[in-house]
């Protein structure tokens, strides 16, 4: 029960590799941009297929299309219902999911890689991603179930905390955005049908595959699950993000404890910067229970059980936030060591030895983040979605190591400037 | 059928999954040790586990399982408070801990080559954990503040702490793993130092190392680390049984929230003989049926079908030390009751009972309990925790393939069985239902939280 955090620090913060995955790359003649690792120590195949088709392409006042159209490829699709393809996939084991965040839309499937399961398997991900029929009824059943797990959220301090924060530091931006009761009431079946039509093309997605399968196999998969796809749209640029200037929200709850949330818009994937900062907030608060805020807000003065720090890159610049929970009488005294601890890292950076335990817990873990083809799925979806070097795993260490403490300092001072600090308190007294 | 049959046949000649694998041993002091060879990547998941949980815990002390597993973080003779995780950390590992109402466990994830440095340090906060009074006070704090974040805020939490809390009467599972408040503000250093004193011993517990090793070498590190501190005698455990329930209870918990939330639990039986109980077998597929995957019964009839859940769901874990429970859990959907729902779920018993399982959905059960074996070996962890689990509640690693087997041959007839006999007339005399009842959030007023300024004073 003590830990919980470590694995979405893991996911937001670190990002290693060590030489010997080899990553194969093709564009498939549909257009889509292909990575694969083959594999055969187990017989299961992993895919990910991901678009940009994220939240930050919703339409003006129809927040939450995105994620709707997402949700619903497995809906029915093709002569299918939904129950024959949830029962199709029971029958095979096989596990079909995906995830929708702001820049990006993805469906995920793992399978026995026997080639009964698999073929039926990669059958329903094909008609998933090609031929969605986005039932009416089913659309009015999910509209109903978002709108009521949107006033739900809307009751939980946690999540008002996110919701908020997101809004503070991206203000008038896609990334700030939110669905609501309104803006999901006014989705239709056109807006999925054209959604899909504009943001479900080839040229715009691209598809990880691990597992227990040749390259020649590879590649007609990657091609079979999108040549069908639609022609789309080019992908136009997002609106560029602006910095909000220093501000403190305030939301009444009455919940025990206070959620509080400091960050601003910092880094996009890909930004050279990225390794100093990395190594940086591992000392500042992601490196967990050996982090500065970890021991100065609850080692030692108990102040909460959850207290980190992490950067979260994305297309355009992503937030870097400070979080923690902590008893709402003693809101502002574990702000201020929060934003003190803060303070005397954006001045002094971090010492030789945080440096040196930094690199060293980055570098010598590098090989925990990708000891299964789960997590190495991860990997691979993300370098190719963001168009990072093929080199990314292998260069990983080597980039890690030449951090120096002016590295960090010059970084911090670039990407975290206080005058743009946005700190969101819910339930302050 | 056949496909059936092939996909275990397949699943049993994955690499590493032949008879010799794992490995166990058992060191002088009584402390089993067992080993699972994975050479997939150059890791190592190290886990030492007790046989200590909540329910070993008192009234009055309740949450202390949990406190002390904070505290082994605290020091030792030897290793200052805080150096723990940092050796783990300089290793380019992650560690963590786990209290459970059964056990409490600790683990690292490391690179292969810090396993002994690992071994070492496990081995020294079990014999020589020494934390002062002033970290003491600090971390009660921090566990206060957890409970508040997974407990005092969390509405369905609070559900599930009511209903446990009335279900049980004479049980120790009627108390949260977290403990009670009161329970956190009153304990002393002293309460969680009793704790360790009593129930961390070699004997009291068992190892586990999943991943890139030499199981031999491995054998040979426990004994010179493990195998070096001595057994002690351990408090007896006295028998807990809950006196048979004899009618329905009921309790309602008010927080604020938008959606009502509803958790039944039926009293039926846990697993105790894997040769001879074919009911929990029969329990644990009926749970299937309904619940695990988006074909199975709720999701299907009651969120899509009939749209009276927002979300519902079924649970039974047969494999414990104490009582076990069948429970079914929902929201209602948006203009429906809670009434309706909890109809709508025992409708659903109601089918089983009625009319039994398809072989279709049967088939679909024991197809996913062979496919979550192989994915499994996907992760180290998830190994790890199968083996830990399993030997938590009494049974041995040997005997999961068995379990396995046994859950692969309940018969449709089985199931129906169990659900007349568990779900049938009568069946309310063993249930008890908790429901949430959403205040809106302008109705209520900020907690106090002032009592806990007491805490720290020793």
């Amino acid at each position: 029960m003590r830990r919980i955090l470590l694995a979405v620090l893991a996911m937001a913060v670190a990002f290693a590799a060590e030489a010997g995955v080899k990553i194969e790359h093709w564009v498939a003649p549909s257009g889509a941009r292909v990575y694969f690792v083959e594999t055969h120590d187990l017989p299961i195949l992993d895919i990910d297929v991901s678009f940009a088709a994220g939240g930050a392409r919703d339409p003006a006042g129809k927040a939450g299309l995105a994620a709707m159209t997402q949700g619903m490829l497995d809906a029915g699709a093709g002569d299918l219902d939904e129950e024959a393809i949830s029962e199709r996939l029971g029958d095979i084991a096989a596990r079909l999911g995906g995830s929708s965040d702001s820049d990006r839309a993805s469906l995920t499937l793992r399978t026995l890689s026997y080639p009964k399961e698999r073929d039926a398997a990669l059958g329903l991900l094909r008609l998933a991603l090609t031929r969605p029929s986005f039932p009416e009824a089913v659309l009015a059943r999910e509209k109903a179930r978002t709108v009521a797990a949107i006033r739900e959220a809307d009751t939980k301090p946690d999540a008002i905390a996110a919701k908020r924060f997101a809004a503070a530091i991206y203000p008038g931006h896609p990334y700030g955005a939110s669905a609501t009761v309104e803006s999901v009431a006014g989705i239709a079946r056109d807006d999925l049908v054209a959604f899909h039509r504009d943001h479900y093309s080839a040229r715009r997605s691209v598809v990880s595959i691990i597992g227990d399968m040749t390259r020649a196999e590879a590649e007609r998969i990657a091609q079979s699950l999108t040549e069908s796809l639609p022609a789309g749209v080019p992908e136009t640029p997002l609106p560029e993000v602006t910095l909000p200037g220093a501000a403190t929200v305030k939301v009444a709850h009455p919940a025990t404890q206070s959620h509080i949330h400091v960050g601003l818009p910092a880094v996009r994937r890909g930004d050279p910067d990225y390794f100093a900062l990395l190594v940086g907030n591992y000392s500042l608060g992601g490196g967990g229970f050996v982090s500065r805020l970890m021991k100065e807000v609850r080692e030692k003065r108990g102040y909460a059980y959850s207290v980190y720090s992490y950067f979260a890159p994305r297309k355009l610049a992503g937030p870097f936030e400070i979080g923690l929970q902590t008893k709402r009488e003693q809101a502002a005294d574990a702000l201020k060591v929060a934003n003190e601890v803060l303070a005397g890292f954006l001045k002094d950076g971090p010492t030789a030895t945080e440096l040196a335990a930094a690199k060293k817990n980055l570098i010598d873990g590098f090989g925990l983040r990708i000891d299964s083809n789960a997590k190495l799925l991860g990997y691979l979806s993300t370098i190719g979605f963001f168009n990072l070097p093929l080199t990314y795993l292998d260069d990983f260490p080597a980039k890690v190591a030449a951090v120096t403490a002016k590295d960090v300092r010059d970084a911090f001072a670039r990407h975290v400037r206080p005058e743009h600090l946005v700190t969101v308190v819910v339930a302050s007294d | 059928m056949n496909m059936k049959k092939a996909l275990l046949a397949a699943a049993l000649l994955l690499p590493g999954m032949l008879l010799a694998n794992p490995h166990e041993k058992q060191l002088v002091n009584g402390m089993r040790v067992i080993v699972k060879e994975d050479r997939r990547a150059p890791t190592v998941v190290h886990m030492v586990w007790y046989r200590a949980g909540a329910m070993d815990e008192k009234d009055g002390t309740s949450g202390v399982a949990h406190v002390l597993e904070h505290m082994m973080f605290k020091g030792t003779k030897t290793v200052k408070a805080g150096e723990f995780n940092k050796i783990v950390a300089e290793a380019g590992g992650r560690d963590n801990a786990f209290t459970s109402l059964d056990y409490t466990a600790y683990f690292q994830i490391v690179p292969k080559a810090a396993l002994p440095r690992m071994m070492a340090l496990e081995a020294d906060r079990m014999a020589n954990l020494s934390f002062k009074p002033e970290d003491f006070a600090a971390e009660i704090k921090v566990v206060m503040e957890e409970r508040r974040m997974r407990t005092e805020d969390n509405p369905q939490s609070l559900v599930h702490e009511a209903l446990n809390s009335v279900a049980f009467r004479a049980h120790p599972y009627r108390r949260p793993i977290i403990g009670w408040m009161d329970d956190l503000e009153n304990m002393t250093w002293q309460d969680a130092l009793d704790w360790y004193r009593h129930w961390y011993a070699p004997n009291n517990a068992y190892l586990l190392v999943v991943g890139d090793v030499d199981h031999q070498k491995v054998f040979r590190d426990a004994e010179r680390t493990y195998g070096r501190i001595k057994a002690k005698p351990l408090p007896v455990r006295k028998l807990q049984h809950e006196p048979e329930q004899t009618g329905i209870k009921r309790v309602t918990v008010k927080a604020p929230a938008k959606l009502p939330y509803l958790s039944m639990a039926w009293k039926v039986p846990r697993l105790r003989d894997i040769d001879q109980d074919r009911e929990s077998f029969a329990l644990e597929v009926l749970a299937g049926v309904l619940d695990g995957t988006d074909s199975a019964r709720l999701p299907r009839n009651l969120v899509r079908g009939q749209k009276i859940a927002q979300s519902a769901g079924a649970g039974y874990d047969g494999t414990v030390r104490g009582e076990a429970t069948f429970m079914l859990v929902g929201q209602p959907a948006e203009g429906r009751s809670v009434a309706e729902l909890e109809t709508a779920l025992r409708g659903e018993l109601a089918r089983v009972r009625d009319e039994g399982v398809t072989d279709e959905e049967l088939a679909r059960i024991k197809t996913q309990i062979v496919a979550s074996q192989v994915y499994k070996r996907d992760s180290m962890m998830a190994q790890a925790m199968e083996i830990g689990g399993f030997e938590a509640a009494g049974f041995n690693w040997r005997d999961h393939d068995k379990l396995l087997d046994k859950l692969r041959s309940v018969t449709s007839e089985e199931v129906q069985s169990v659900a007349r006999k568990y779900f049938g007339d009568g069946s309310d005399d063993r249930l008890t239902v908790a429901v949430l009842d959403p205040l809106p959030l302008d109705q209520t007023k900020p907690k106090s939280n002032t009592k806990s300024g007491v805490v720290g004073r020793h």
